[in-house]
């Protein structure tokens, strides 16, 4: 590339009018293709799938998916990665259920929850980006402790029973409408804004492209990581308190079967594992693609032993298509 | 140390029996002047750059070989080269008069050949000893497990050779580069090596260890090795050279004895070449207000009392050899090193040590690696046109894409930048056209009276994008900007700038201008006469 020979003339430059779509605009659209494609298999498979009732639980399982893997995103997309977000989830979710019991407050419940989670993130992001340590060490690390803090503070014993307006974030229906799938939309929608239209968007992306041409284009590189971290915090406080809502009792395991799951959601998305490239829509896009698919194996009654080979299936095929169809460009 | 030559037996790995005696070596030397080595016609391009044409070298058992060259005329692909890291595009070395088909780093060790590059390349974490025998470990009994005994005894008498006083069981992360560099030829010579290539030893270690290595080179060159050694230091040169071989834009120029030659005629050789084919200056502006002081500038990437001045309109130039601090100093001036000591004054105002803040106060910085540290390589044309501006393009945050596009296609269409779309990746762009982004990402951050530095700003790129880049830099010293610009183009400084700040070991040797400034004064004062 260094010595690639200069075009006989410059070419007249207009307008971007008939040039490649966005990379990330054609990933976005390929998954939509094929999440479409999948439902419309399943529907003929099977006619359950389209009845409400199980549509609405496919996106209420999402939704939670969604929350945990959307600061996880951006994190990705600024060059990063936070493993830590089940065990923010589950201490957020622990403590928040002590408080509600103590105090009988679901306001206080919420806060404590999102108290938790920024704080997690914020002690991520001063770790990683003040301390330059490794951003996998720091949230795996934290993903111990805040598990480890977790199991402390119960002491054994689940805490269950929450007030119902409390439970109205994780179980309620609004316009007849579960309210996580609206959380859900409200995430997406306000992280999309931040990432697409924001220049601290655009200064995320391009820090996870390239860190030094970044640092030297006097991009704020730490500040940014420090508000992803936090932001991925926030979004595993926000989880825990919809998690919370929904299953009525609090246990020191319930984050870590969605750790895994949503780097899953996340990679399947179409965000890239290296920064730089990535979208929320994509995200959504991919917790929705999981879900679907274990949902159909059950509607389908193909053994739930199947079931992670089928989420490496999907995560796999992701990467390959996105590889066949980039070569395939370039 | 090594007066018992020849009775020392061989330092070779393995059954400690076999293997060729260094001192059988010298002997042989005495008997047949036949050259140990031949380079005959090598060639090696990349690209479009010619870094090798019809270089032919002889290298005799027992004499060092000293190469000289300004920045880029070819030594370091030579011996890369002998090293076996780059193939020949035409051309062939014989060893003992047999044709030698390296295929790699490790032929060339089997060959017999070593080399000791300027970032020494010992793993930190293992011991000296472990280091010694890396890749070639004596084996105990059953493969896989290796004979610590024996690995001992071969470290010890190959460290022995090259005095060294450390502990070999210590890890090498925690010895001073000197002392690294003698495991290195510990290294080498454990491996029975009989060319022994070294590139500027002698740059980064103390006057005290120098000297020591002068030693150590005087007792190898007696047991036979042949000695292959880089040095910009002049008076190392005549100490040490039996022969000078002076490289230039890739050929061979001459070999000399140092007996039949003067610093002077070296320095000639190195750098005389026509200038006409290089860009000239369409006007000279007259400096006006200082932009930029810099009053005993120290920081830890080693500057020592740095004091540079760049006004308004001028073209400044920071020249010196590989590792005389010109990188360090523009980082330091834009907060990426940590500074030690010494004030940064930015229109008489002391400058944090903060990139956000340079930005921000109107400093651009193009790097010298466009692929690392200039360019998000996946990223469109418009993203990285725009990325140091957002904050002016944008002033309340929020980014608009056509916005954006449109702030692209201005730049693009001023700097023709041959692209399709603003949305093409900068990856498919060529060199000259990737140079262009970089540079034209700081235009859209105006101020007449702003600094640019520019470090190495026309390499790899063609003759054509060449001129178009000078002409924008000239442009912008036009408007009022001061330009401070790191270039290892001798002709390119001397016929673009107005003024020059020779650099060597991290502070400034001299400041020439008008007719002062040669090629030849600034190859005078960056090389090390007096060491």
């Amino acid at each position: 590339m260094t010595e690639t020979t200069e075009m006989p003339a410059i070419r007249t430059f207009r307008s971007d009018a008939g040039a490649p779509l966005d990379p990330e605009l054609r990933s976005i659209i390929a998954r939509f293709v094929v999440l479409a494609v999948l439902c419309a298999g399943v529907a003929l498979l099977n006619e359950n799938f389209l009845s409400v009732a199980n549509f609405t639980n496919v996106l209420r399982q999402a939704s939670l998916l969604f929350l945990i893997a959307a600061g996880a995103t951006l994190v990705i997309i600024a060059g990063a990665i936070d493993l830590s977000v089940g065990a923010i989830l589950t201490l957020s979710a622990c403590v928040a259920a002590g408080v509600i019991h103590a105090t009988g407050s679901s306001g206080l419940g919420i806060a404590t929850a999102l108290a938790i989670g920024i704080s997690a993130g914020l002690a991520n992001g001063i770790l990683v980006a003040g301390l330059r340590l490794p951003p996998f060490l720091v949230t795996y690390g934290m993903l111990w402790i805040l598990s480890g803090g977790a199991l402390y503070y119960m002491g054994g014993i689940p805490i269950t029973g929450f007030p119902r307006e409390f439970r109205f974030l994780g179980s309620g229906f609004l316009l007849g409408i579960p309210v996580p799938i609206l959380i859900m939309i409200a995430t997406a929608l306000a992280g999309s804004v931040v990432l697409h239209m924001t220049t601290v968007g655009q200064q995320m992306v391009m820090m996870g492209a390239n860190r030094a041409a970044a640092t030297l284009a006097g991009i704020p590189v730490r500040r940014n990581l420090i508000c992803v971290y936090v932001a991925s915090g926030a979004c595993a406080g926000l989880a825990a308190v919809v998690a919370l809502g929904r299953v009525n009792s609090a246990d020191p395991g319930m984050g870590d079967p969605l750790l895994l799951p949503s780097i899953a959601a996340i990679l399947v998305g179409g965000t890239s594992l290296f920064g730089g490239t990535g979208t929320l829509l994509g995200t959504a896009l991919g917790a929705l693609l999981l879900t679907i698919v274990l949902n159909a194996m059950n509607l389908l009654t193909i053994g739930s032993a199947w079931q992670p080979f089928a989420t490496g299936i999907v995560l796999v095929g992701a990467m390959l298509a996105d590889a066949f169809l980039n070569r395939r460009r370039s | 140390m090594l007066e018992e030559s020849g009775s020392e037996g061989p330092v070779g790995i393995g059954s400690g029996v076999a293997g060729p005696d260094i001192g059988v070596l010298s002997a042989a030397r005495a008997d047949t002047p036949r050259p140990m080595m031949v380079l005959n016609g090598v060639s090696k391009s990349f690209g479009q750059m010619q870094a090798l044409s019809q270089v032919d070298l002889e290298i005799y058992a027992g004499e060092v070989h000293v190469l000289l060259g300004e920045n880029g005329a070819g030594k370091s692909t030579l011996i890369k080269t002998l090293a076996g890291i780059y193939a020949p595009d035409a051309g062939e070395i014989l060893l003992d008069g047999n044709r030698l088909a390296l295929g790699g780093p490790s032929d060339a060790r089997r060959a017999g050949i070593s080399v000791i590059h300027q970032e020494l390349a010992l793993v930190p974490h293992l011991t000296v000893e472990e280091n010694i025998v890396l890749g070639r470990e004596p084996r105990f009994l059953i493969p896989g497990s290796i004979d610590r005994r024996v690995q001992r005894e071969t470290a010890r008498r190959a460290l022995e050779l090259v005095g060294f006083d450390g502990d070999p069981r210590g890890k090498v992360a925690n010895l001073t580069t000197a002392r690294q560099q003698l495991v290195e030829i510990a290294k080498a010579l454990a491996h029975r090596s009989r060319i022994l290539v070294m590139d500027e030893p002698t740059a980064s270690i103390s006057e005290r260890d120098a000297t020591n290595l002068h030693a150590i080179i005087g007792d190898l060159k007696r047991r036979g090795v042949a000695i292959v050694f880089i040095s910009h230091r002049m008076r190392e040169v005549f100490e040490l050279a039996d022969r000078v071989t002076v490289l230039r834009d890739g050929r061979k120029i001459l070999t000399t004895l140092p007996d039949a030659t003067t610093p002077e005629l070296l320095i000639k050789a190195m750098v005389g070449r026509s200038v006409g084919s290089f860009y000239q200056r369409l006007e000279r502006f007259v400096a006006g207000e200082v932009i930029l002081e810099t009053r005993a500038l120290c920081s830890a990437a080693g500057l020592v009392d740095m004091n540079i001045v760049v006004r308004s309109g001028e073209i400044v130039g920071l020249a010196g050899l590989v590792g005389s601090g010109r990188t360090e100093f523009a980082r330091a001036v834009f907060g990426l090193d940590r500074r030690t000591g010494g004030d940064v004054l930015l229109h008489q105002l002391p400058l944090p040590s903060d990139p956000v803040r340079a930005v921000r106060s109107g400093i651009a910085f193009v790097p010298e690696s466009r692929k690392e540290h200039g360019l998000a390589l996946t990223k469109s044309v418009c993203d990285n046109l725009t990325l140091p501006a957002l904050w002016k393009i944008f002033p309340h945050g929020f980014r608009s894409r056509r916005r954006a596009a449109g702030v692209a296609r201005g730049l693009i269409e001023r700097l023709r930048i041959a692209t399709r779309s603003t949305r093409q990746p900068v990856r498919t762009l060529s060199g000259g056209n990737q140079q262009k982004v970089v540079i034209g990402k700081w235009l859209p951050i105006e101020g007449n009276r702003r600094l640019i530095i520019i470090d190495e700003p026309t390499r790899g790129i063609d003759v054509g994008a060449k001129a178009e880049i000078l002409k924008l830099i000239e442009g912008l010293a036009a408007e009022g900007c001061g330009i401070l610009m790191i270039s290892s183009e001798l002709p390119e400084v001397v016929g673009f700038c107005d003024r020059v700040y020779v650099l060597q070991s991290g502070t400034v040797r001299g400041e020439l201008s008008g007719a002062h400034l040669t090629e030849e004064a600034i190859m005078k004062l960056a090389v090390h006469h007096d060491s």
